[in-house]
């Protein structure tokens, strides 16, 4: 192989960037320059060293296979590294609200770590696993080779790993734009709109040459979730740089309106990346692994119009009693509530998949890893549209609850339906006859169960009661708490946190030993698990 | 007329009534007499494959 082409461009890319840190208008954009230097630097000596300079015989080239799986095989490791690594940055940032000399100034205090863990798990493990799946599952059900060629491929995938670098180095040099979950500059900004627009391309240029008459409904659900998700970026993004060669940005939008713009982001977030991409995902890997077809494709159909039709409205309940209108406030608490029905709907049409083969979720940890799933899919559902009734919001707003409620759906429905996912794709992808062990998928859903009921019930807890102790007035009418009081309440429970946020991620690594291993072609000389079908022996 | 006010008239007017219309009328497809037998092919898709 000669990389030609993509040498020089990130040769290119590399002296560009050299250019940006010596003209910086700020320490921290020359900081960040430095860094993509380094980086595009070393992929391009990666390459140079990868050049074949054997002629090439006649006919040597390998076939073309049916499909480019390749880079989903690197899709799947990349999520188990950045899921481990959000993890434990995740444990990280717990530890530190317990005991906050665990604040390490200047570029690992809790500001700068916080966004570090969201956007590793939300966008470099969730992201990872939603391009790896997409292009495996679209390949699939369209019995067609992802459009683009080869090179588009590796574009998506490459150019999303170093969006998710210069994210996570930038966050540790402290910069910022200061909106949830949209947190990179400009720049950064920009350069995942390319990388974005290029897996569109790939995504719907495959659907476009499928050889399926229809299109699989799991592909309507990643492709809403890549338009939109394109559609919430450069809306949200909207800034004026103060420099072209400067890290400090500022929104088009201004007030109240920036606000509203950013949670009409951060809420379709959730709605789209965390819910409609895992729902593609739950509507592929359920049928597939359970080894029967959707229980109604027709409700199906239904959740995928409600569910997008209700959630791009829900935004504001993020913004209750602030200066947003009050009308505004309502209609997104309306259809919070609405969303409950298609929400329920899919989370019934996952688990009826299952009907007349109940006893897959005994005999195949896989399986009860993807109906956990989709219970937790259900139980966030639900709490979600209950905490954004006003009334319930004015206790749980800014409380430790909405924390909990968020781990909820992302580790219990997103990290749940991930794994199952990542469990049944290692096998085939590197064409092996099982898991390295079933047994550690088992030890992996207790763990990771066991994790999740803790950190959900223990922030219950301390939510409720920090909202109370918030508007407790004495009969004089003053506050009966000191913020720091309350603050100092919570210990016992960022305590018990941290430790269920360390169960899960104990899951984590086990998964990433037992893939490692299947990788490897090693097979665990186990019992197999009781009432299921025997394993295939160990080789001898 | 401010352009806010416009959009906004035009908003919860035509394009909500439109909208609604479409949603409707994508749930009264699906289910339309004869819609089973498509959408039971339609399910057995990833099936068909490894």
């Amino acid at each position: 192989m000669k990389y030609t082409l993509e040498m020089v461009v990130l040769a290119v890319g590399a002296f560009l960037a050299l250019v940006g840190a010596g003209f910086a208008q700020d320490r921290a954009f020359g900081a960040h320059m430095w860094v993509l230097f380094f980086v595009l630097l070393g992929s391009t000596l990666v390459l140079m060293r990868r050049i074949n300079f054997q002629p090439v015989a006649a006919g040597s080239a390998a076939p073309q296979s049916e499909y480019f799986d390749e880079v989903v095989r690197y899709g799947v490791i990349a999520t188990m590294f950045w899921g481990v690594v959000g993890f434990l940055v995740g444990v990280f940032v717990a530890l530190q609200l317990a005991f906050p000399d665990l604040n390490f100034e200047p570029w690992f205090n809790f500001g700068r770590v916080r966004p570090l863990h969201t956007s590793a798990v939300i966008f470099a493990f969730g992201g990872n696993a939603l391009i790896a799946t997409s292009f495996y599952v679209v390949q699939r059900t369209s019995r067609a080779r992802l459009f683009g060629g080869d090179r588009l491929g590796w574009f998506v995938f490459w150019g999303y790993q170093l969006f998710i670098v210069l994210a996570a180095t930038g966050y540790l040099l402290g910069i910022t734009q200061s909106r949830e979950y949209a947190e990179p500059e400009w720049y950064v900004d920009l350069w995942l709109t390319i990388v974005w627009v290029a897996y569109l391309v790939a995504f719907l240029g495959t659907i476009m040459v499928r050889k399926e008459p229809h299109i699989y409904v799991a592909n309507w659900f990643y492709l809403a979730f890549i338009i939109t998700i394109a559609m919430l970026h450069v809306v949200n993004n909207l800034a004026v740089p103060v420099s072209f060669l400067g890290s400090k940005s500022y929104s088009a939008f201004s007030g109240v309106q920036d606000a509203l713009t950013q949670w009409w982001y951060g809420h379709n977030a959730v709605g789209f990346l965390l819910t409609a991409g895992f729902l593609g995902m739950m509507y592929y890997f359920i049928p597939k692994q359970a080894n029967r077809p959707v229980y109604s494709y027709r409700l199906s159909i239904i959740h995928f119009w409600a569910l997008i039709f209700m959630y791009i409205w829900a935004g504001p309940h993020h913004l209750h009693y602030t200066a947003l209108p009050d009308w505004a406030q309502t209609l997104g608490m309306v259809f919070s509530i609405m969303l409950l029905m298609p929400s329920w709907g899919g989370m019934i049409n996952g688990l009826m998949t299952l009907s007349g083969a109940w006893d897959k979720i005994r005999t195949d940890p896989i399986v009860r890893m993807m109906v956990m799933a989709v219970a937790f899919y259900g139980m966030a559902t639900f709490e979600g549209p209950m905490m954004s009734i006003k009334t319930v919001n004015s206790l749980s707003h800014y409380t430790d609850w909405t924390i909990g409620h968020v781990h909820s759906g992302a580790l219990g429905w997103n990290g749940m339906i991930t794994f199952g996912a990542i469990y049944h794709l290692v096998p085939k992808l590197w064409n092996r006859e099982r898991l390295y062990s079933v047994r550690m998928v088992n030890w992996h859903f207790w763990l990771a169960t066991l994790g999740i009921v803790i950190y959900a019930a223990v922030m219950w807890v301390a939510g409720i009661q920090q909202g109370l102790m918030w508007r407790e007035y004495d009969d004089q009418g003053f506050l009966v708490y000191s913020f720091a009081e309350t603050v100092a309440a919570m210990f016992p429970y960022y305590v018990m946190r941290a430790i269920g946020g360390s169960l899960f991620l104990a899951g984590g690594v086990l998964m990433a030993f037992n893939v490692t291993m299947t990788i490897l072609g090693r097979v665990r000389d186990e019992a197999p698990i009781l009432g299921a079908a025997p394993l295939p022996a160990a080789a001898e | 007329m401010e352009t806010y006010t416009a959009l906004r008239q035009f908003a919860d007017s035509w394009a909500l009534l439109g909208m609604v219309l479409f949603f409707v009328g994508v749930i009264a497809f699906t289910l339309r007499p004869g819609g089973k037998n498509a959408a039971q092919n339609a399910a057995s898709i990833p099936l068909k494959e490894d």
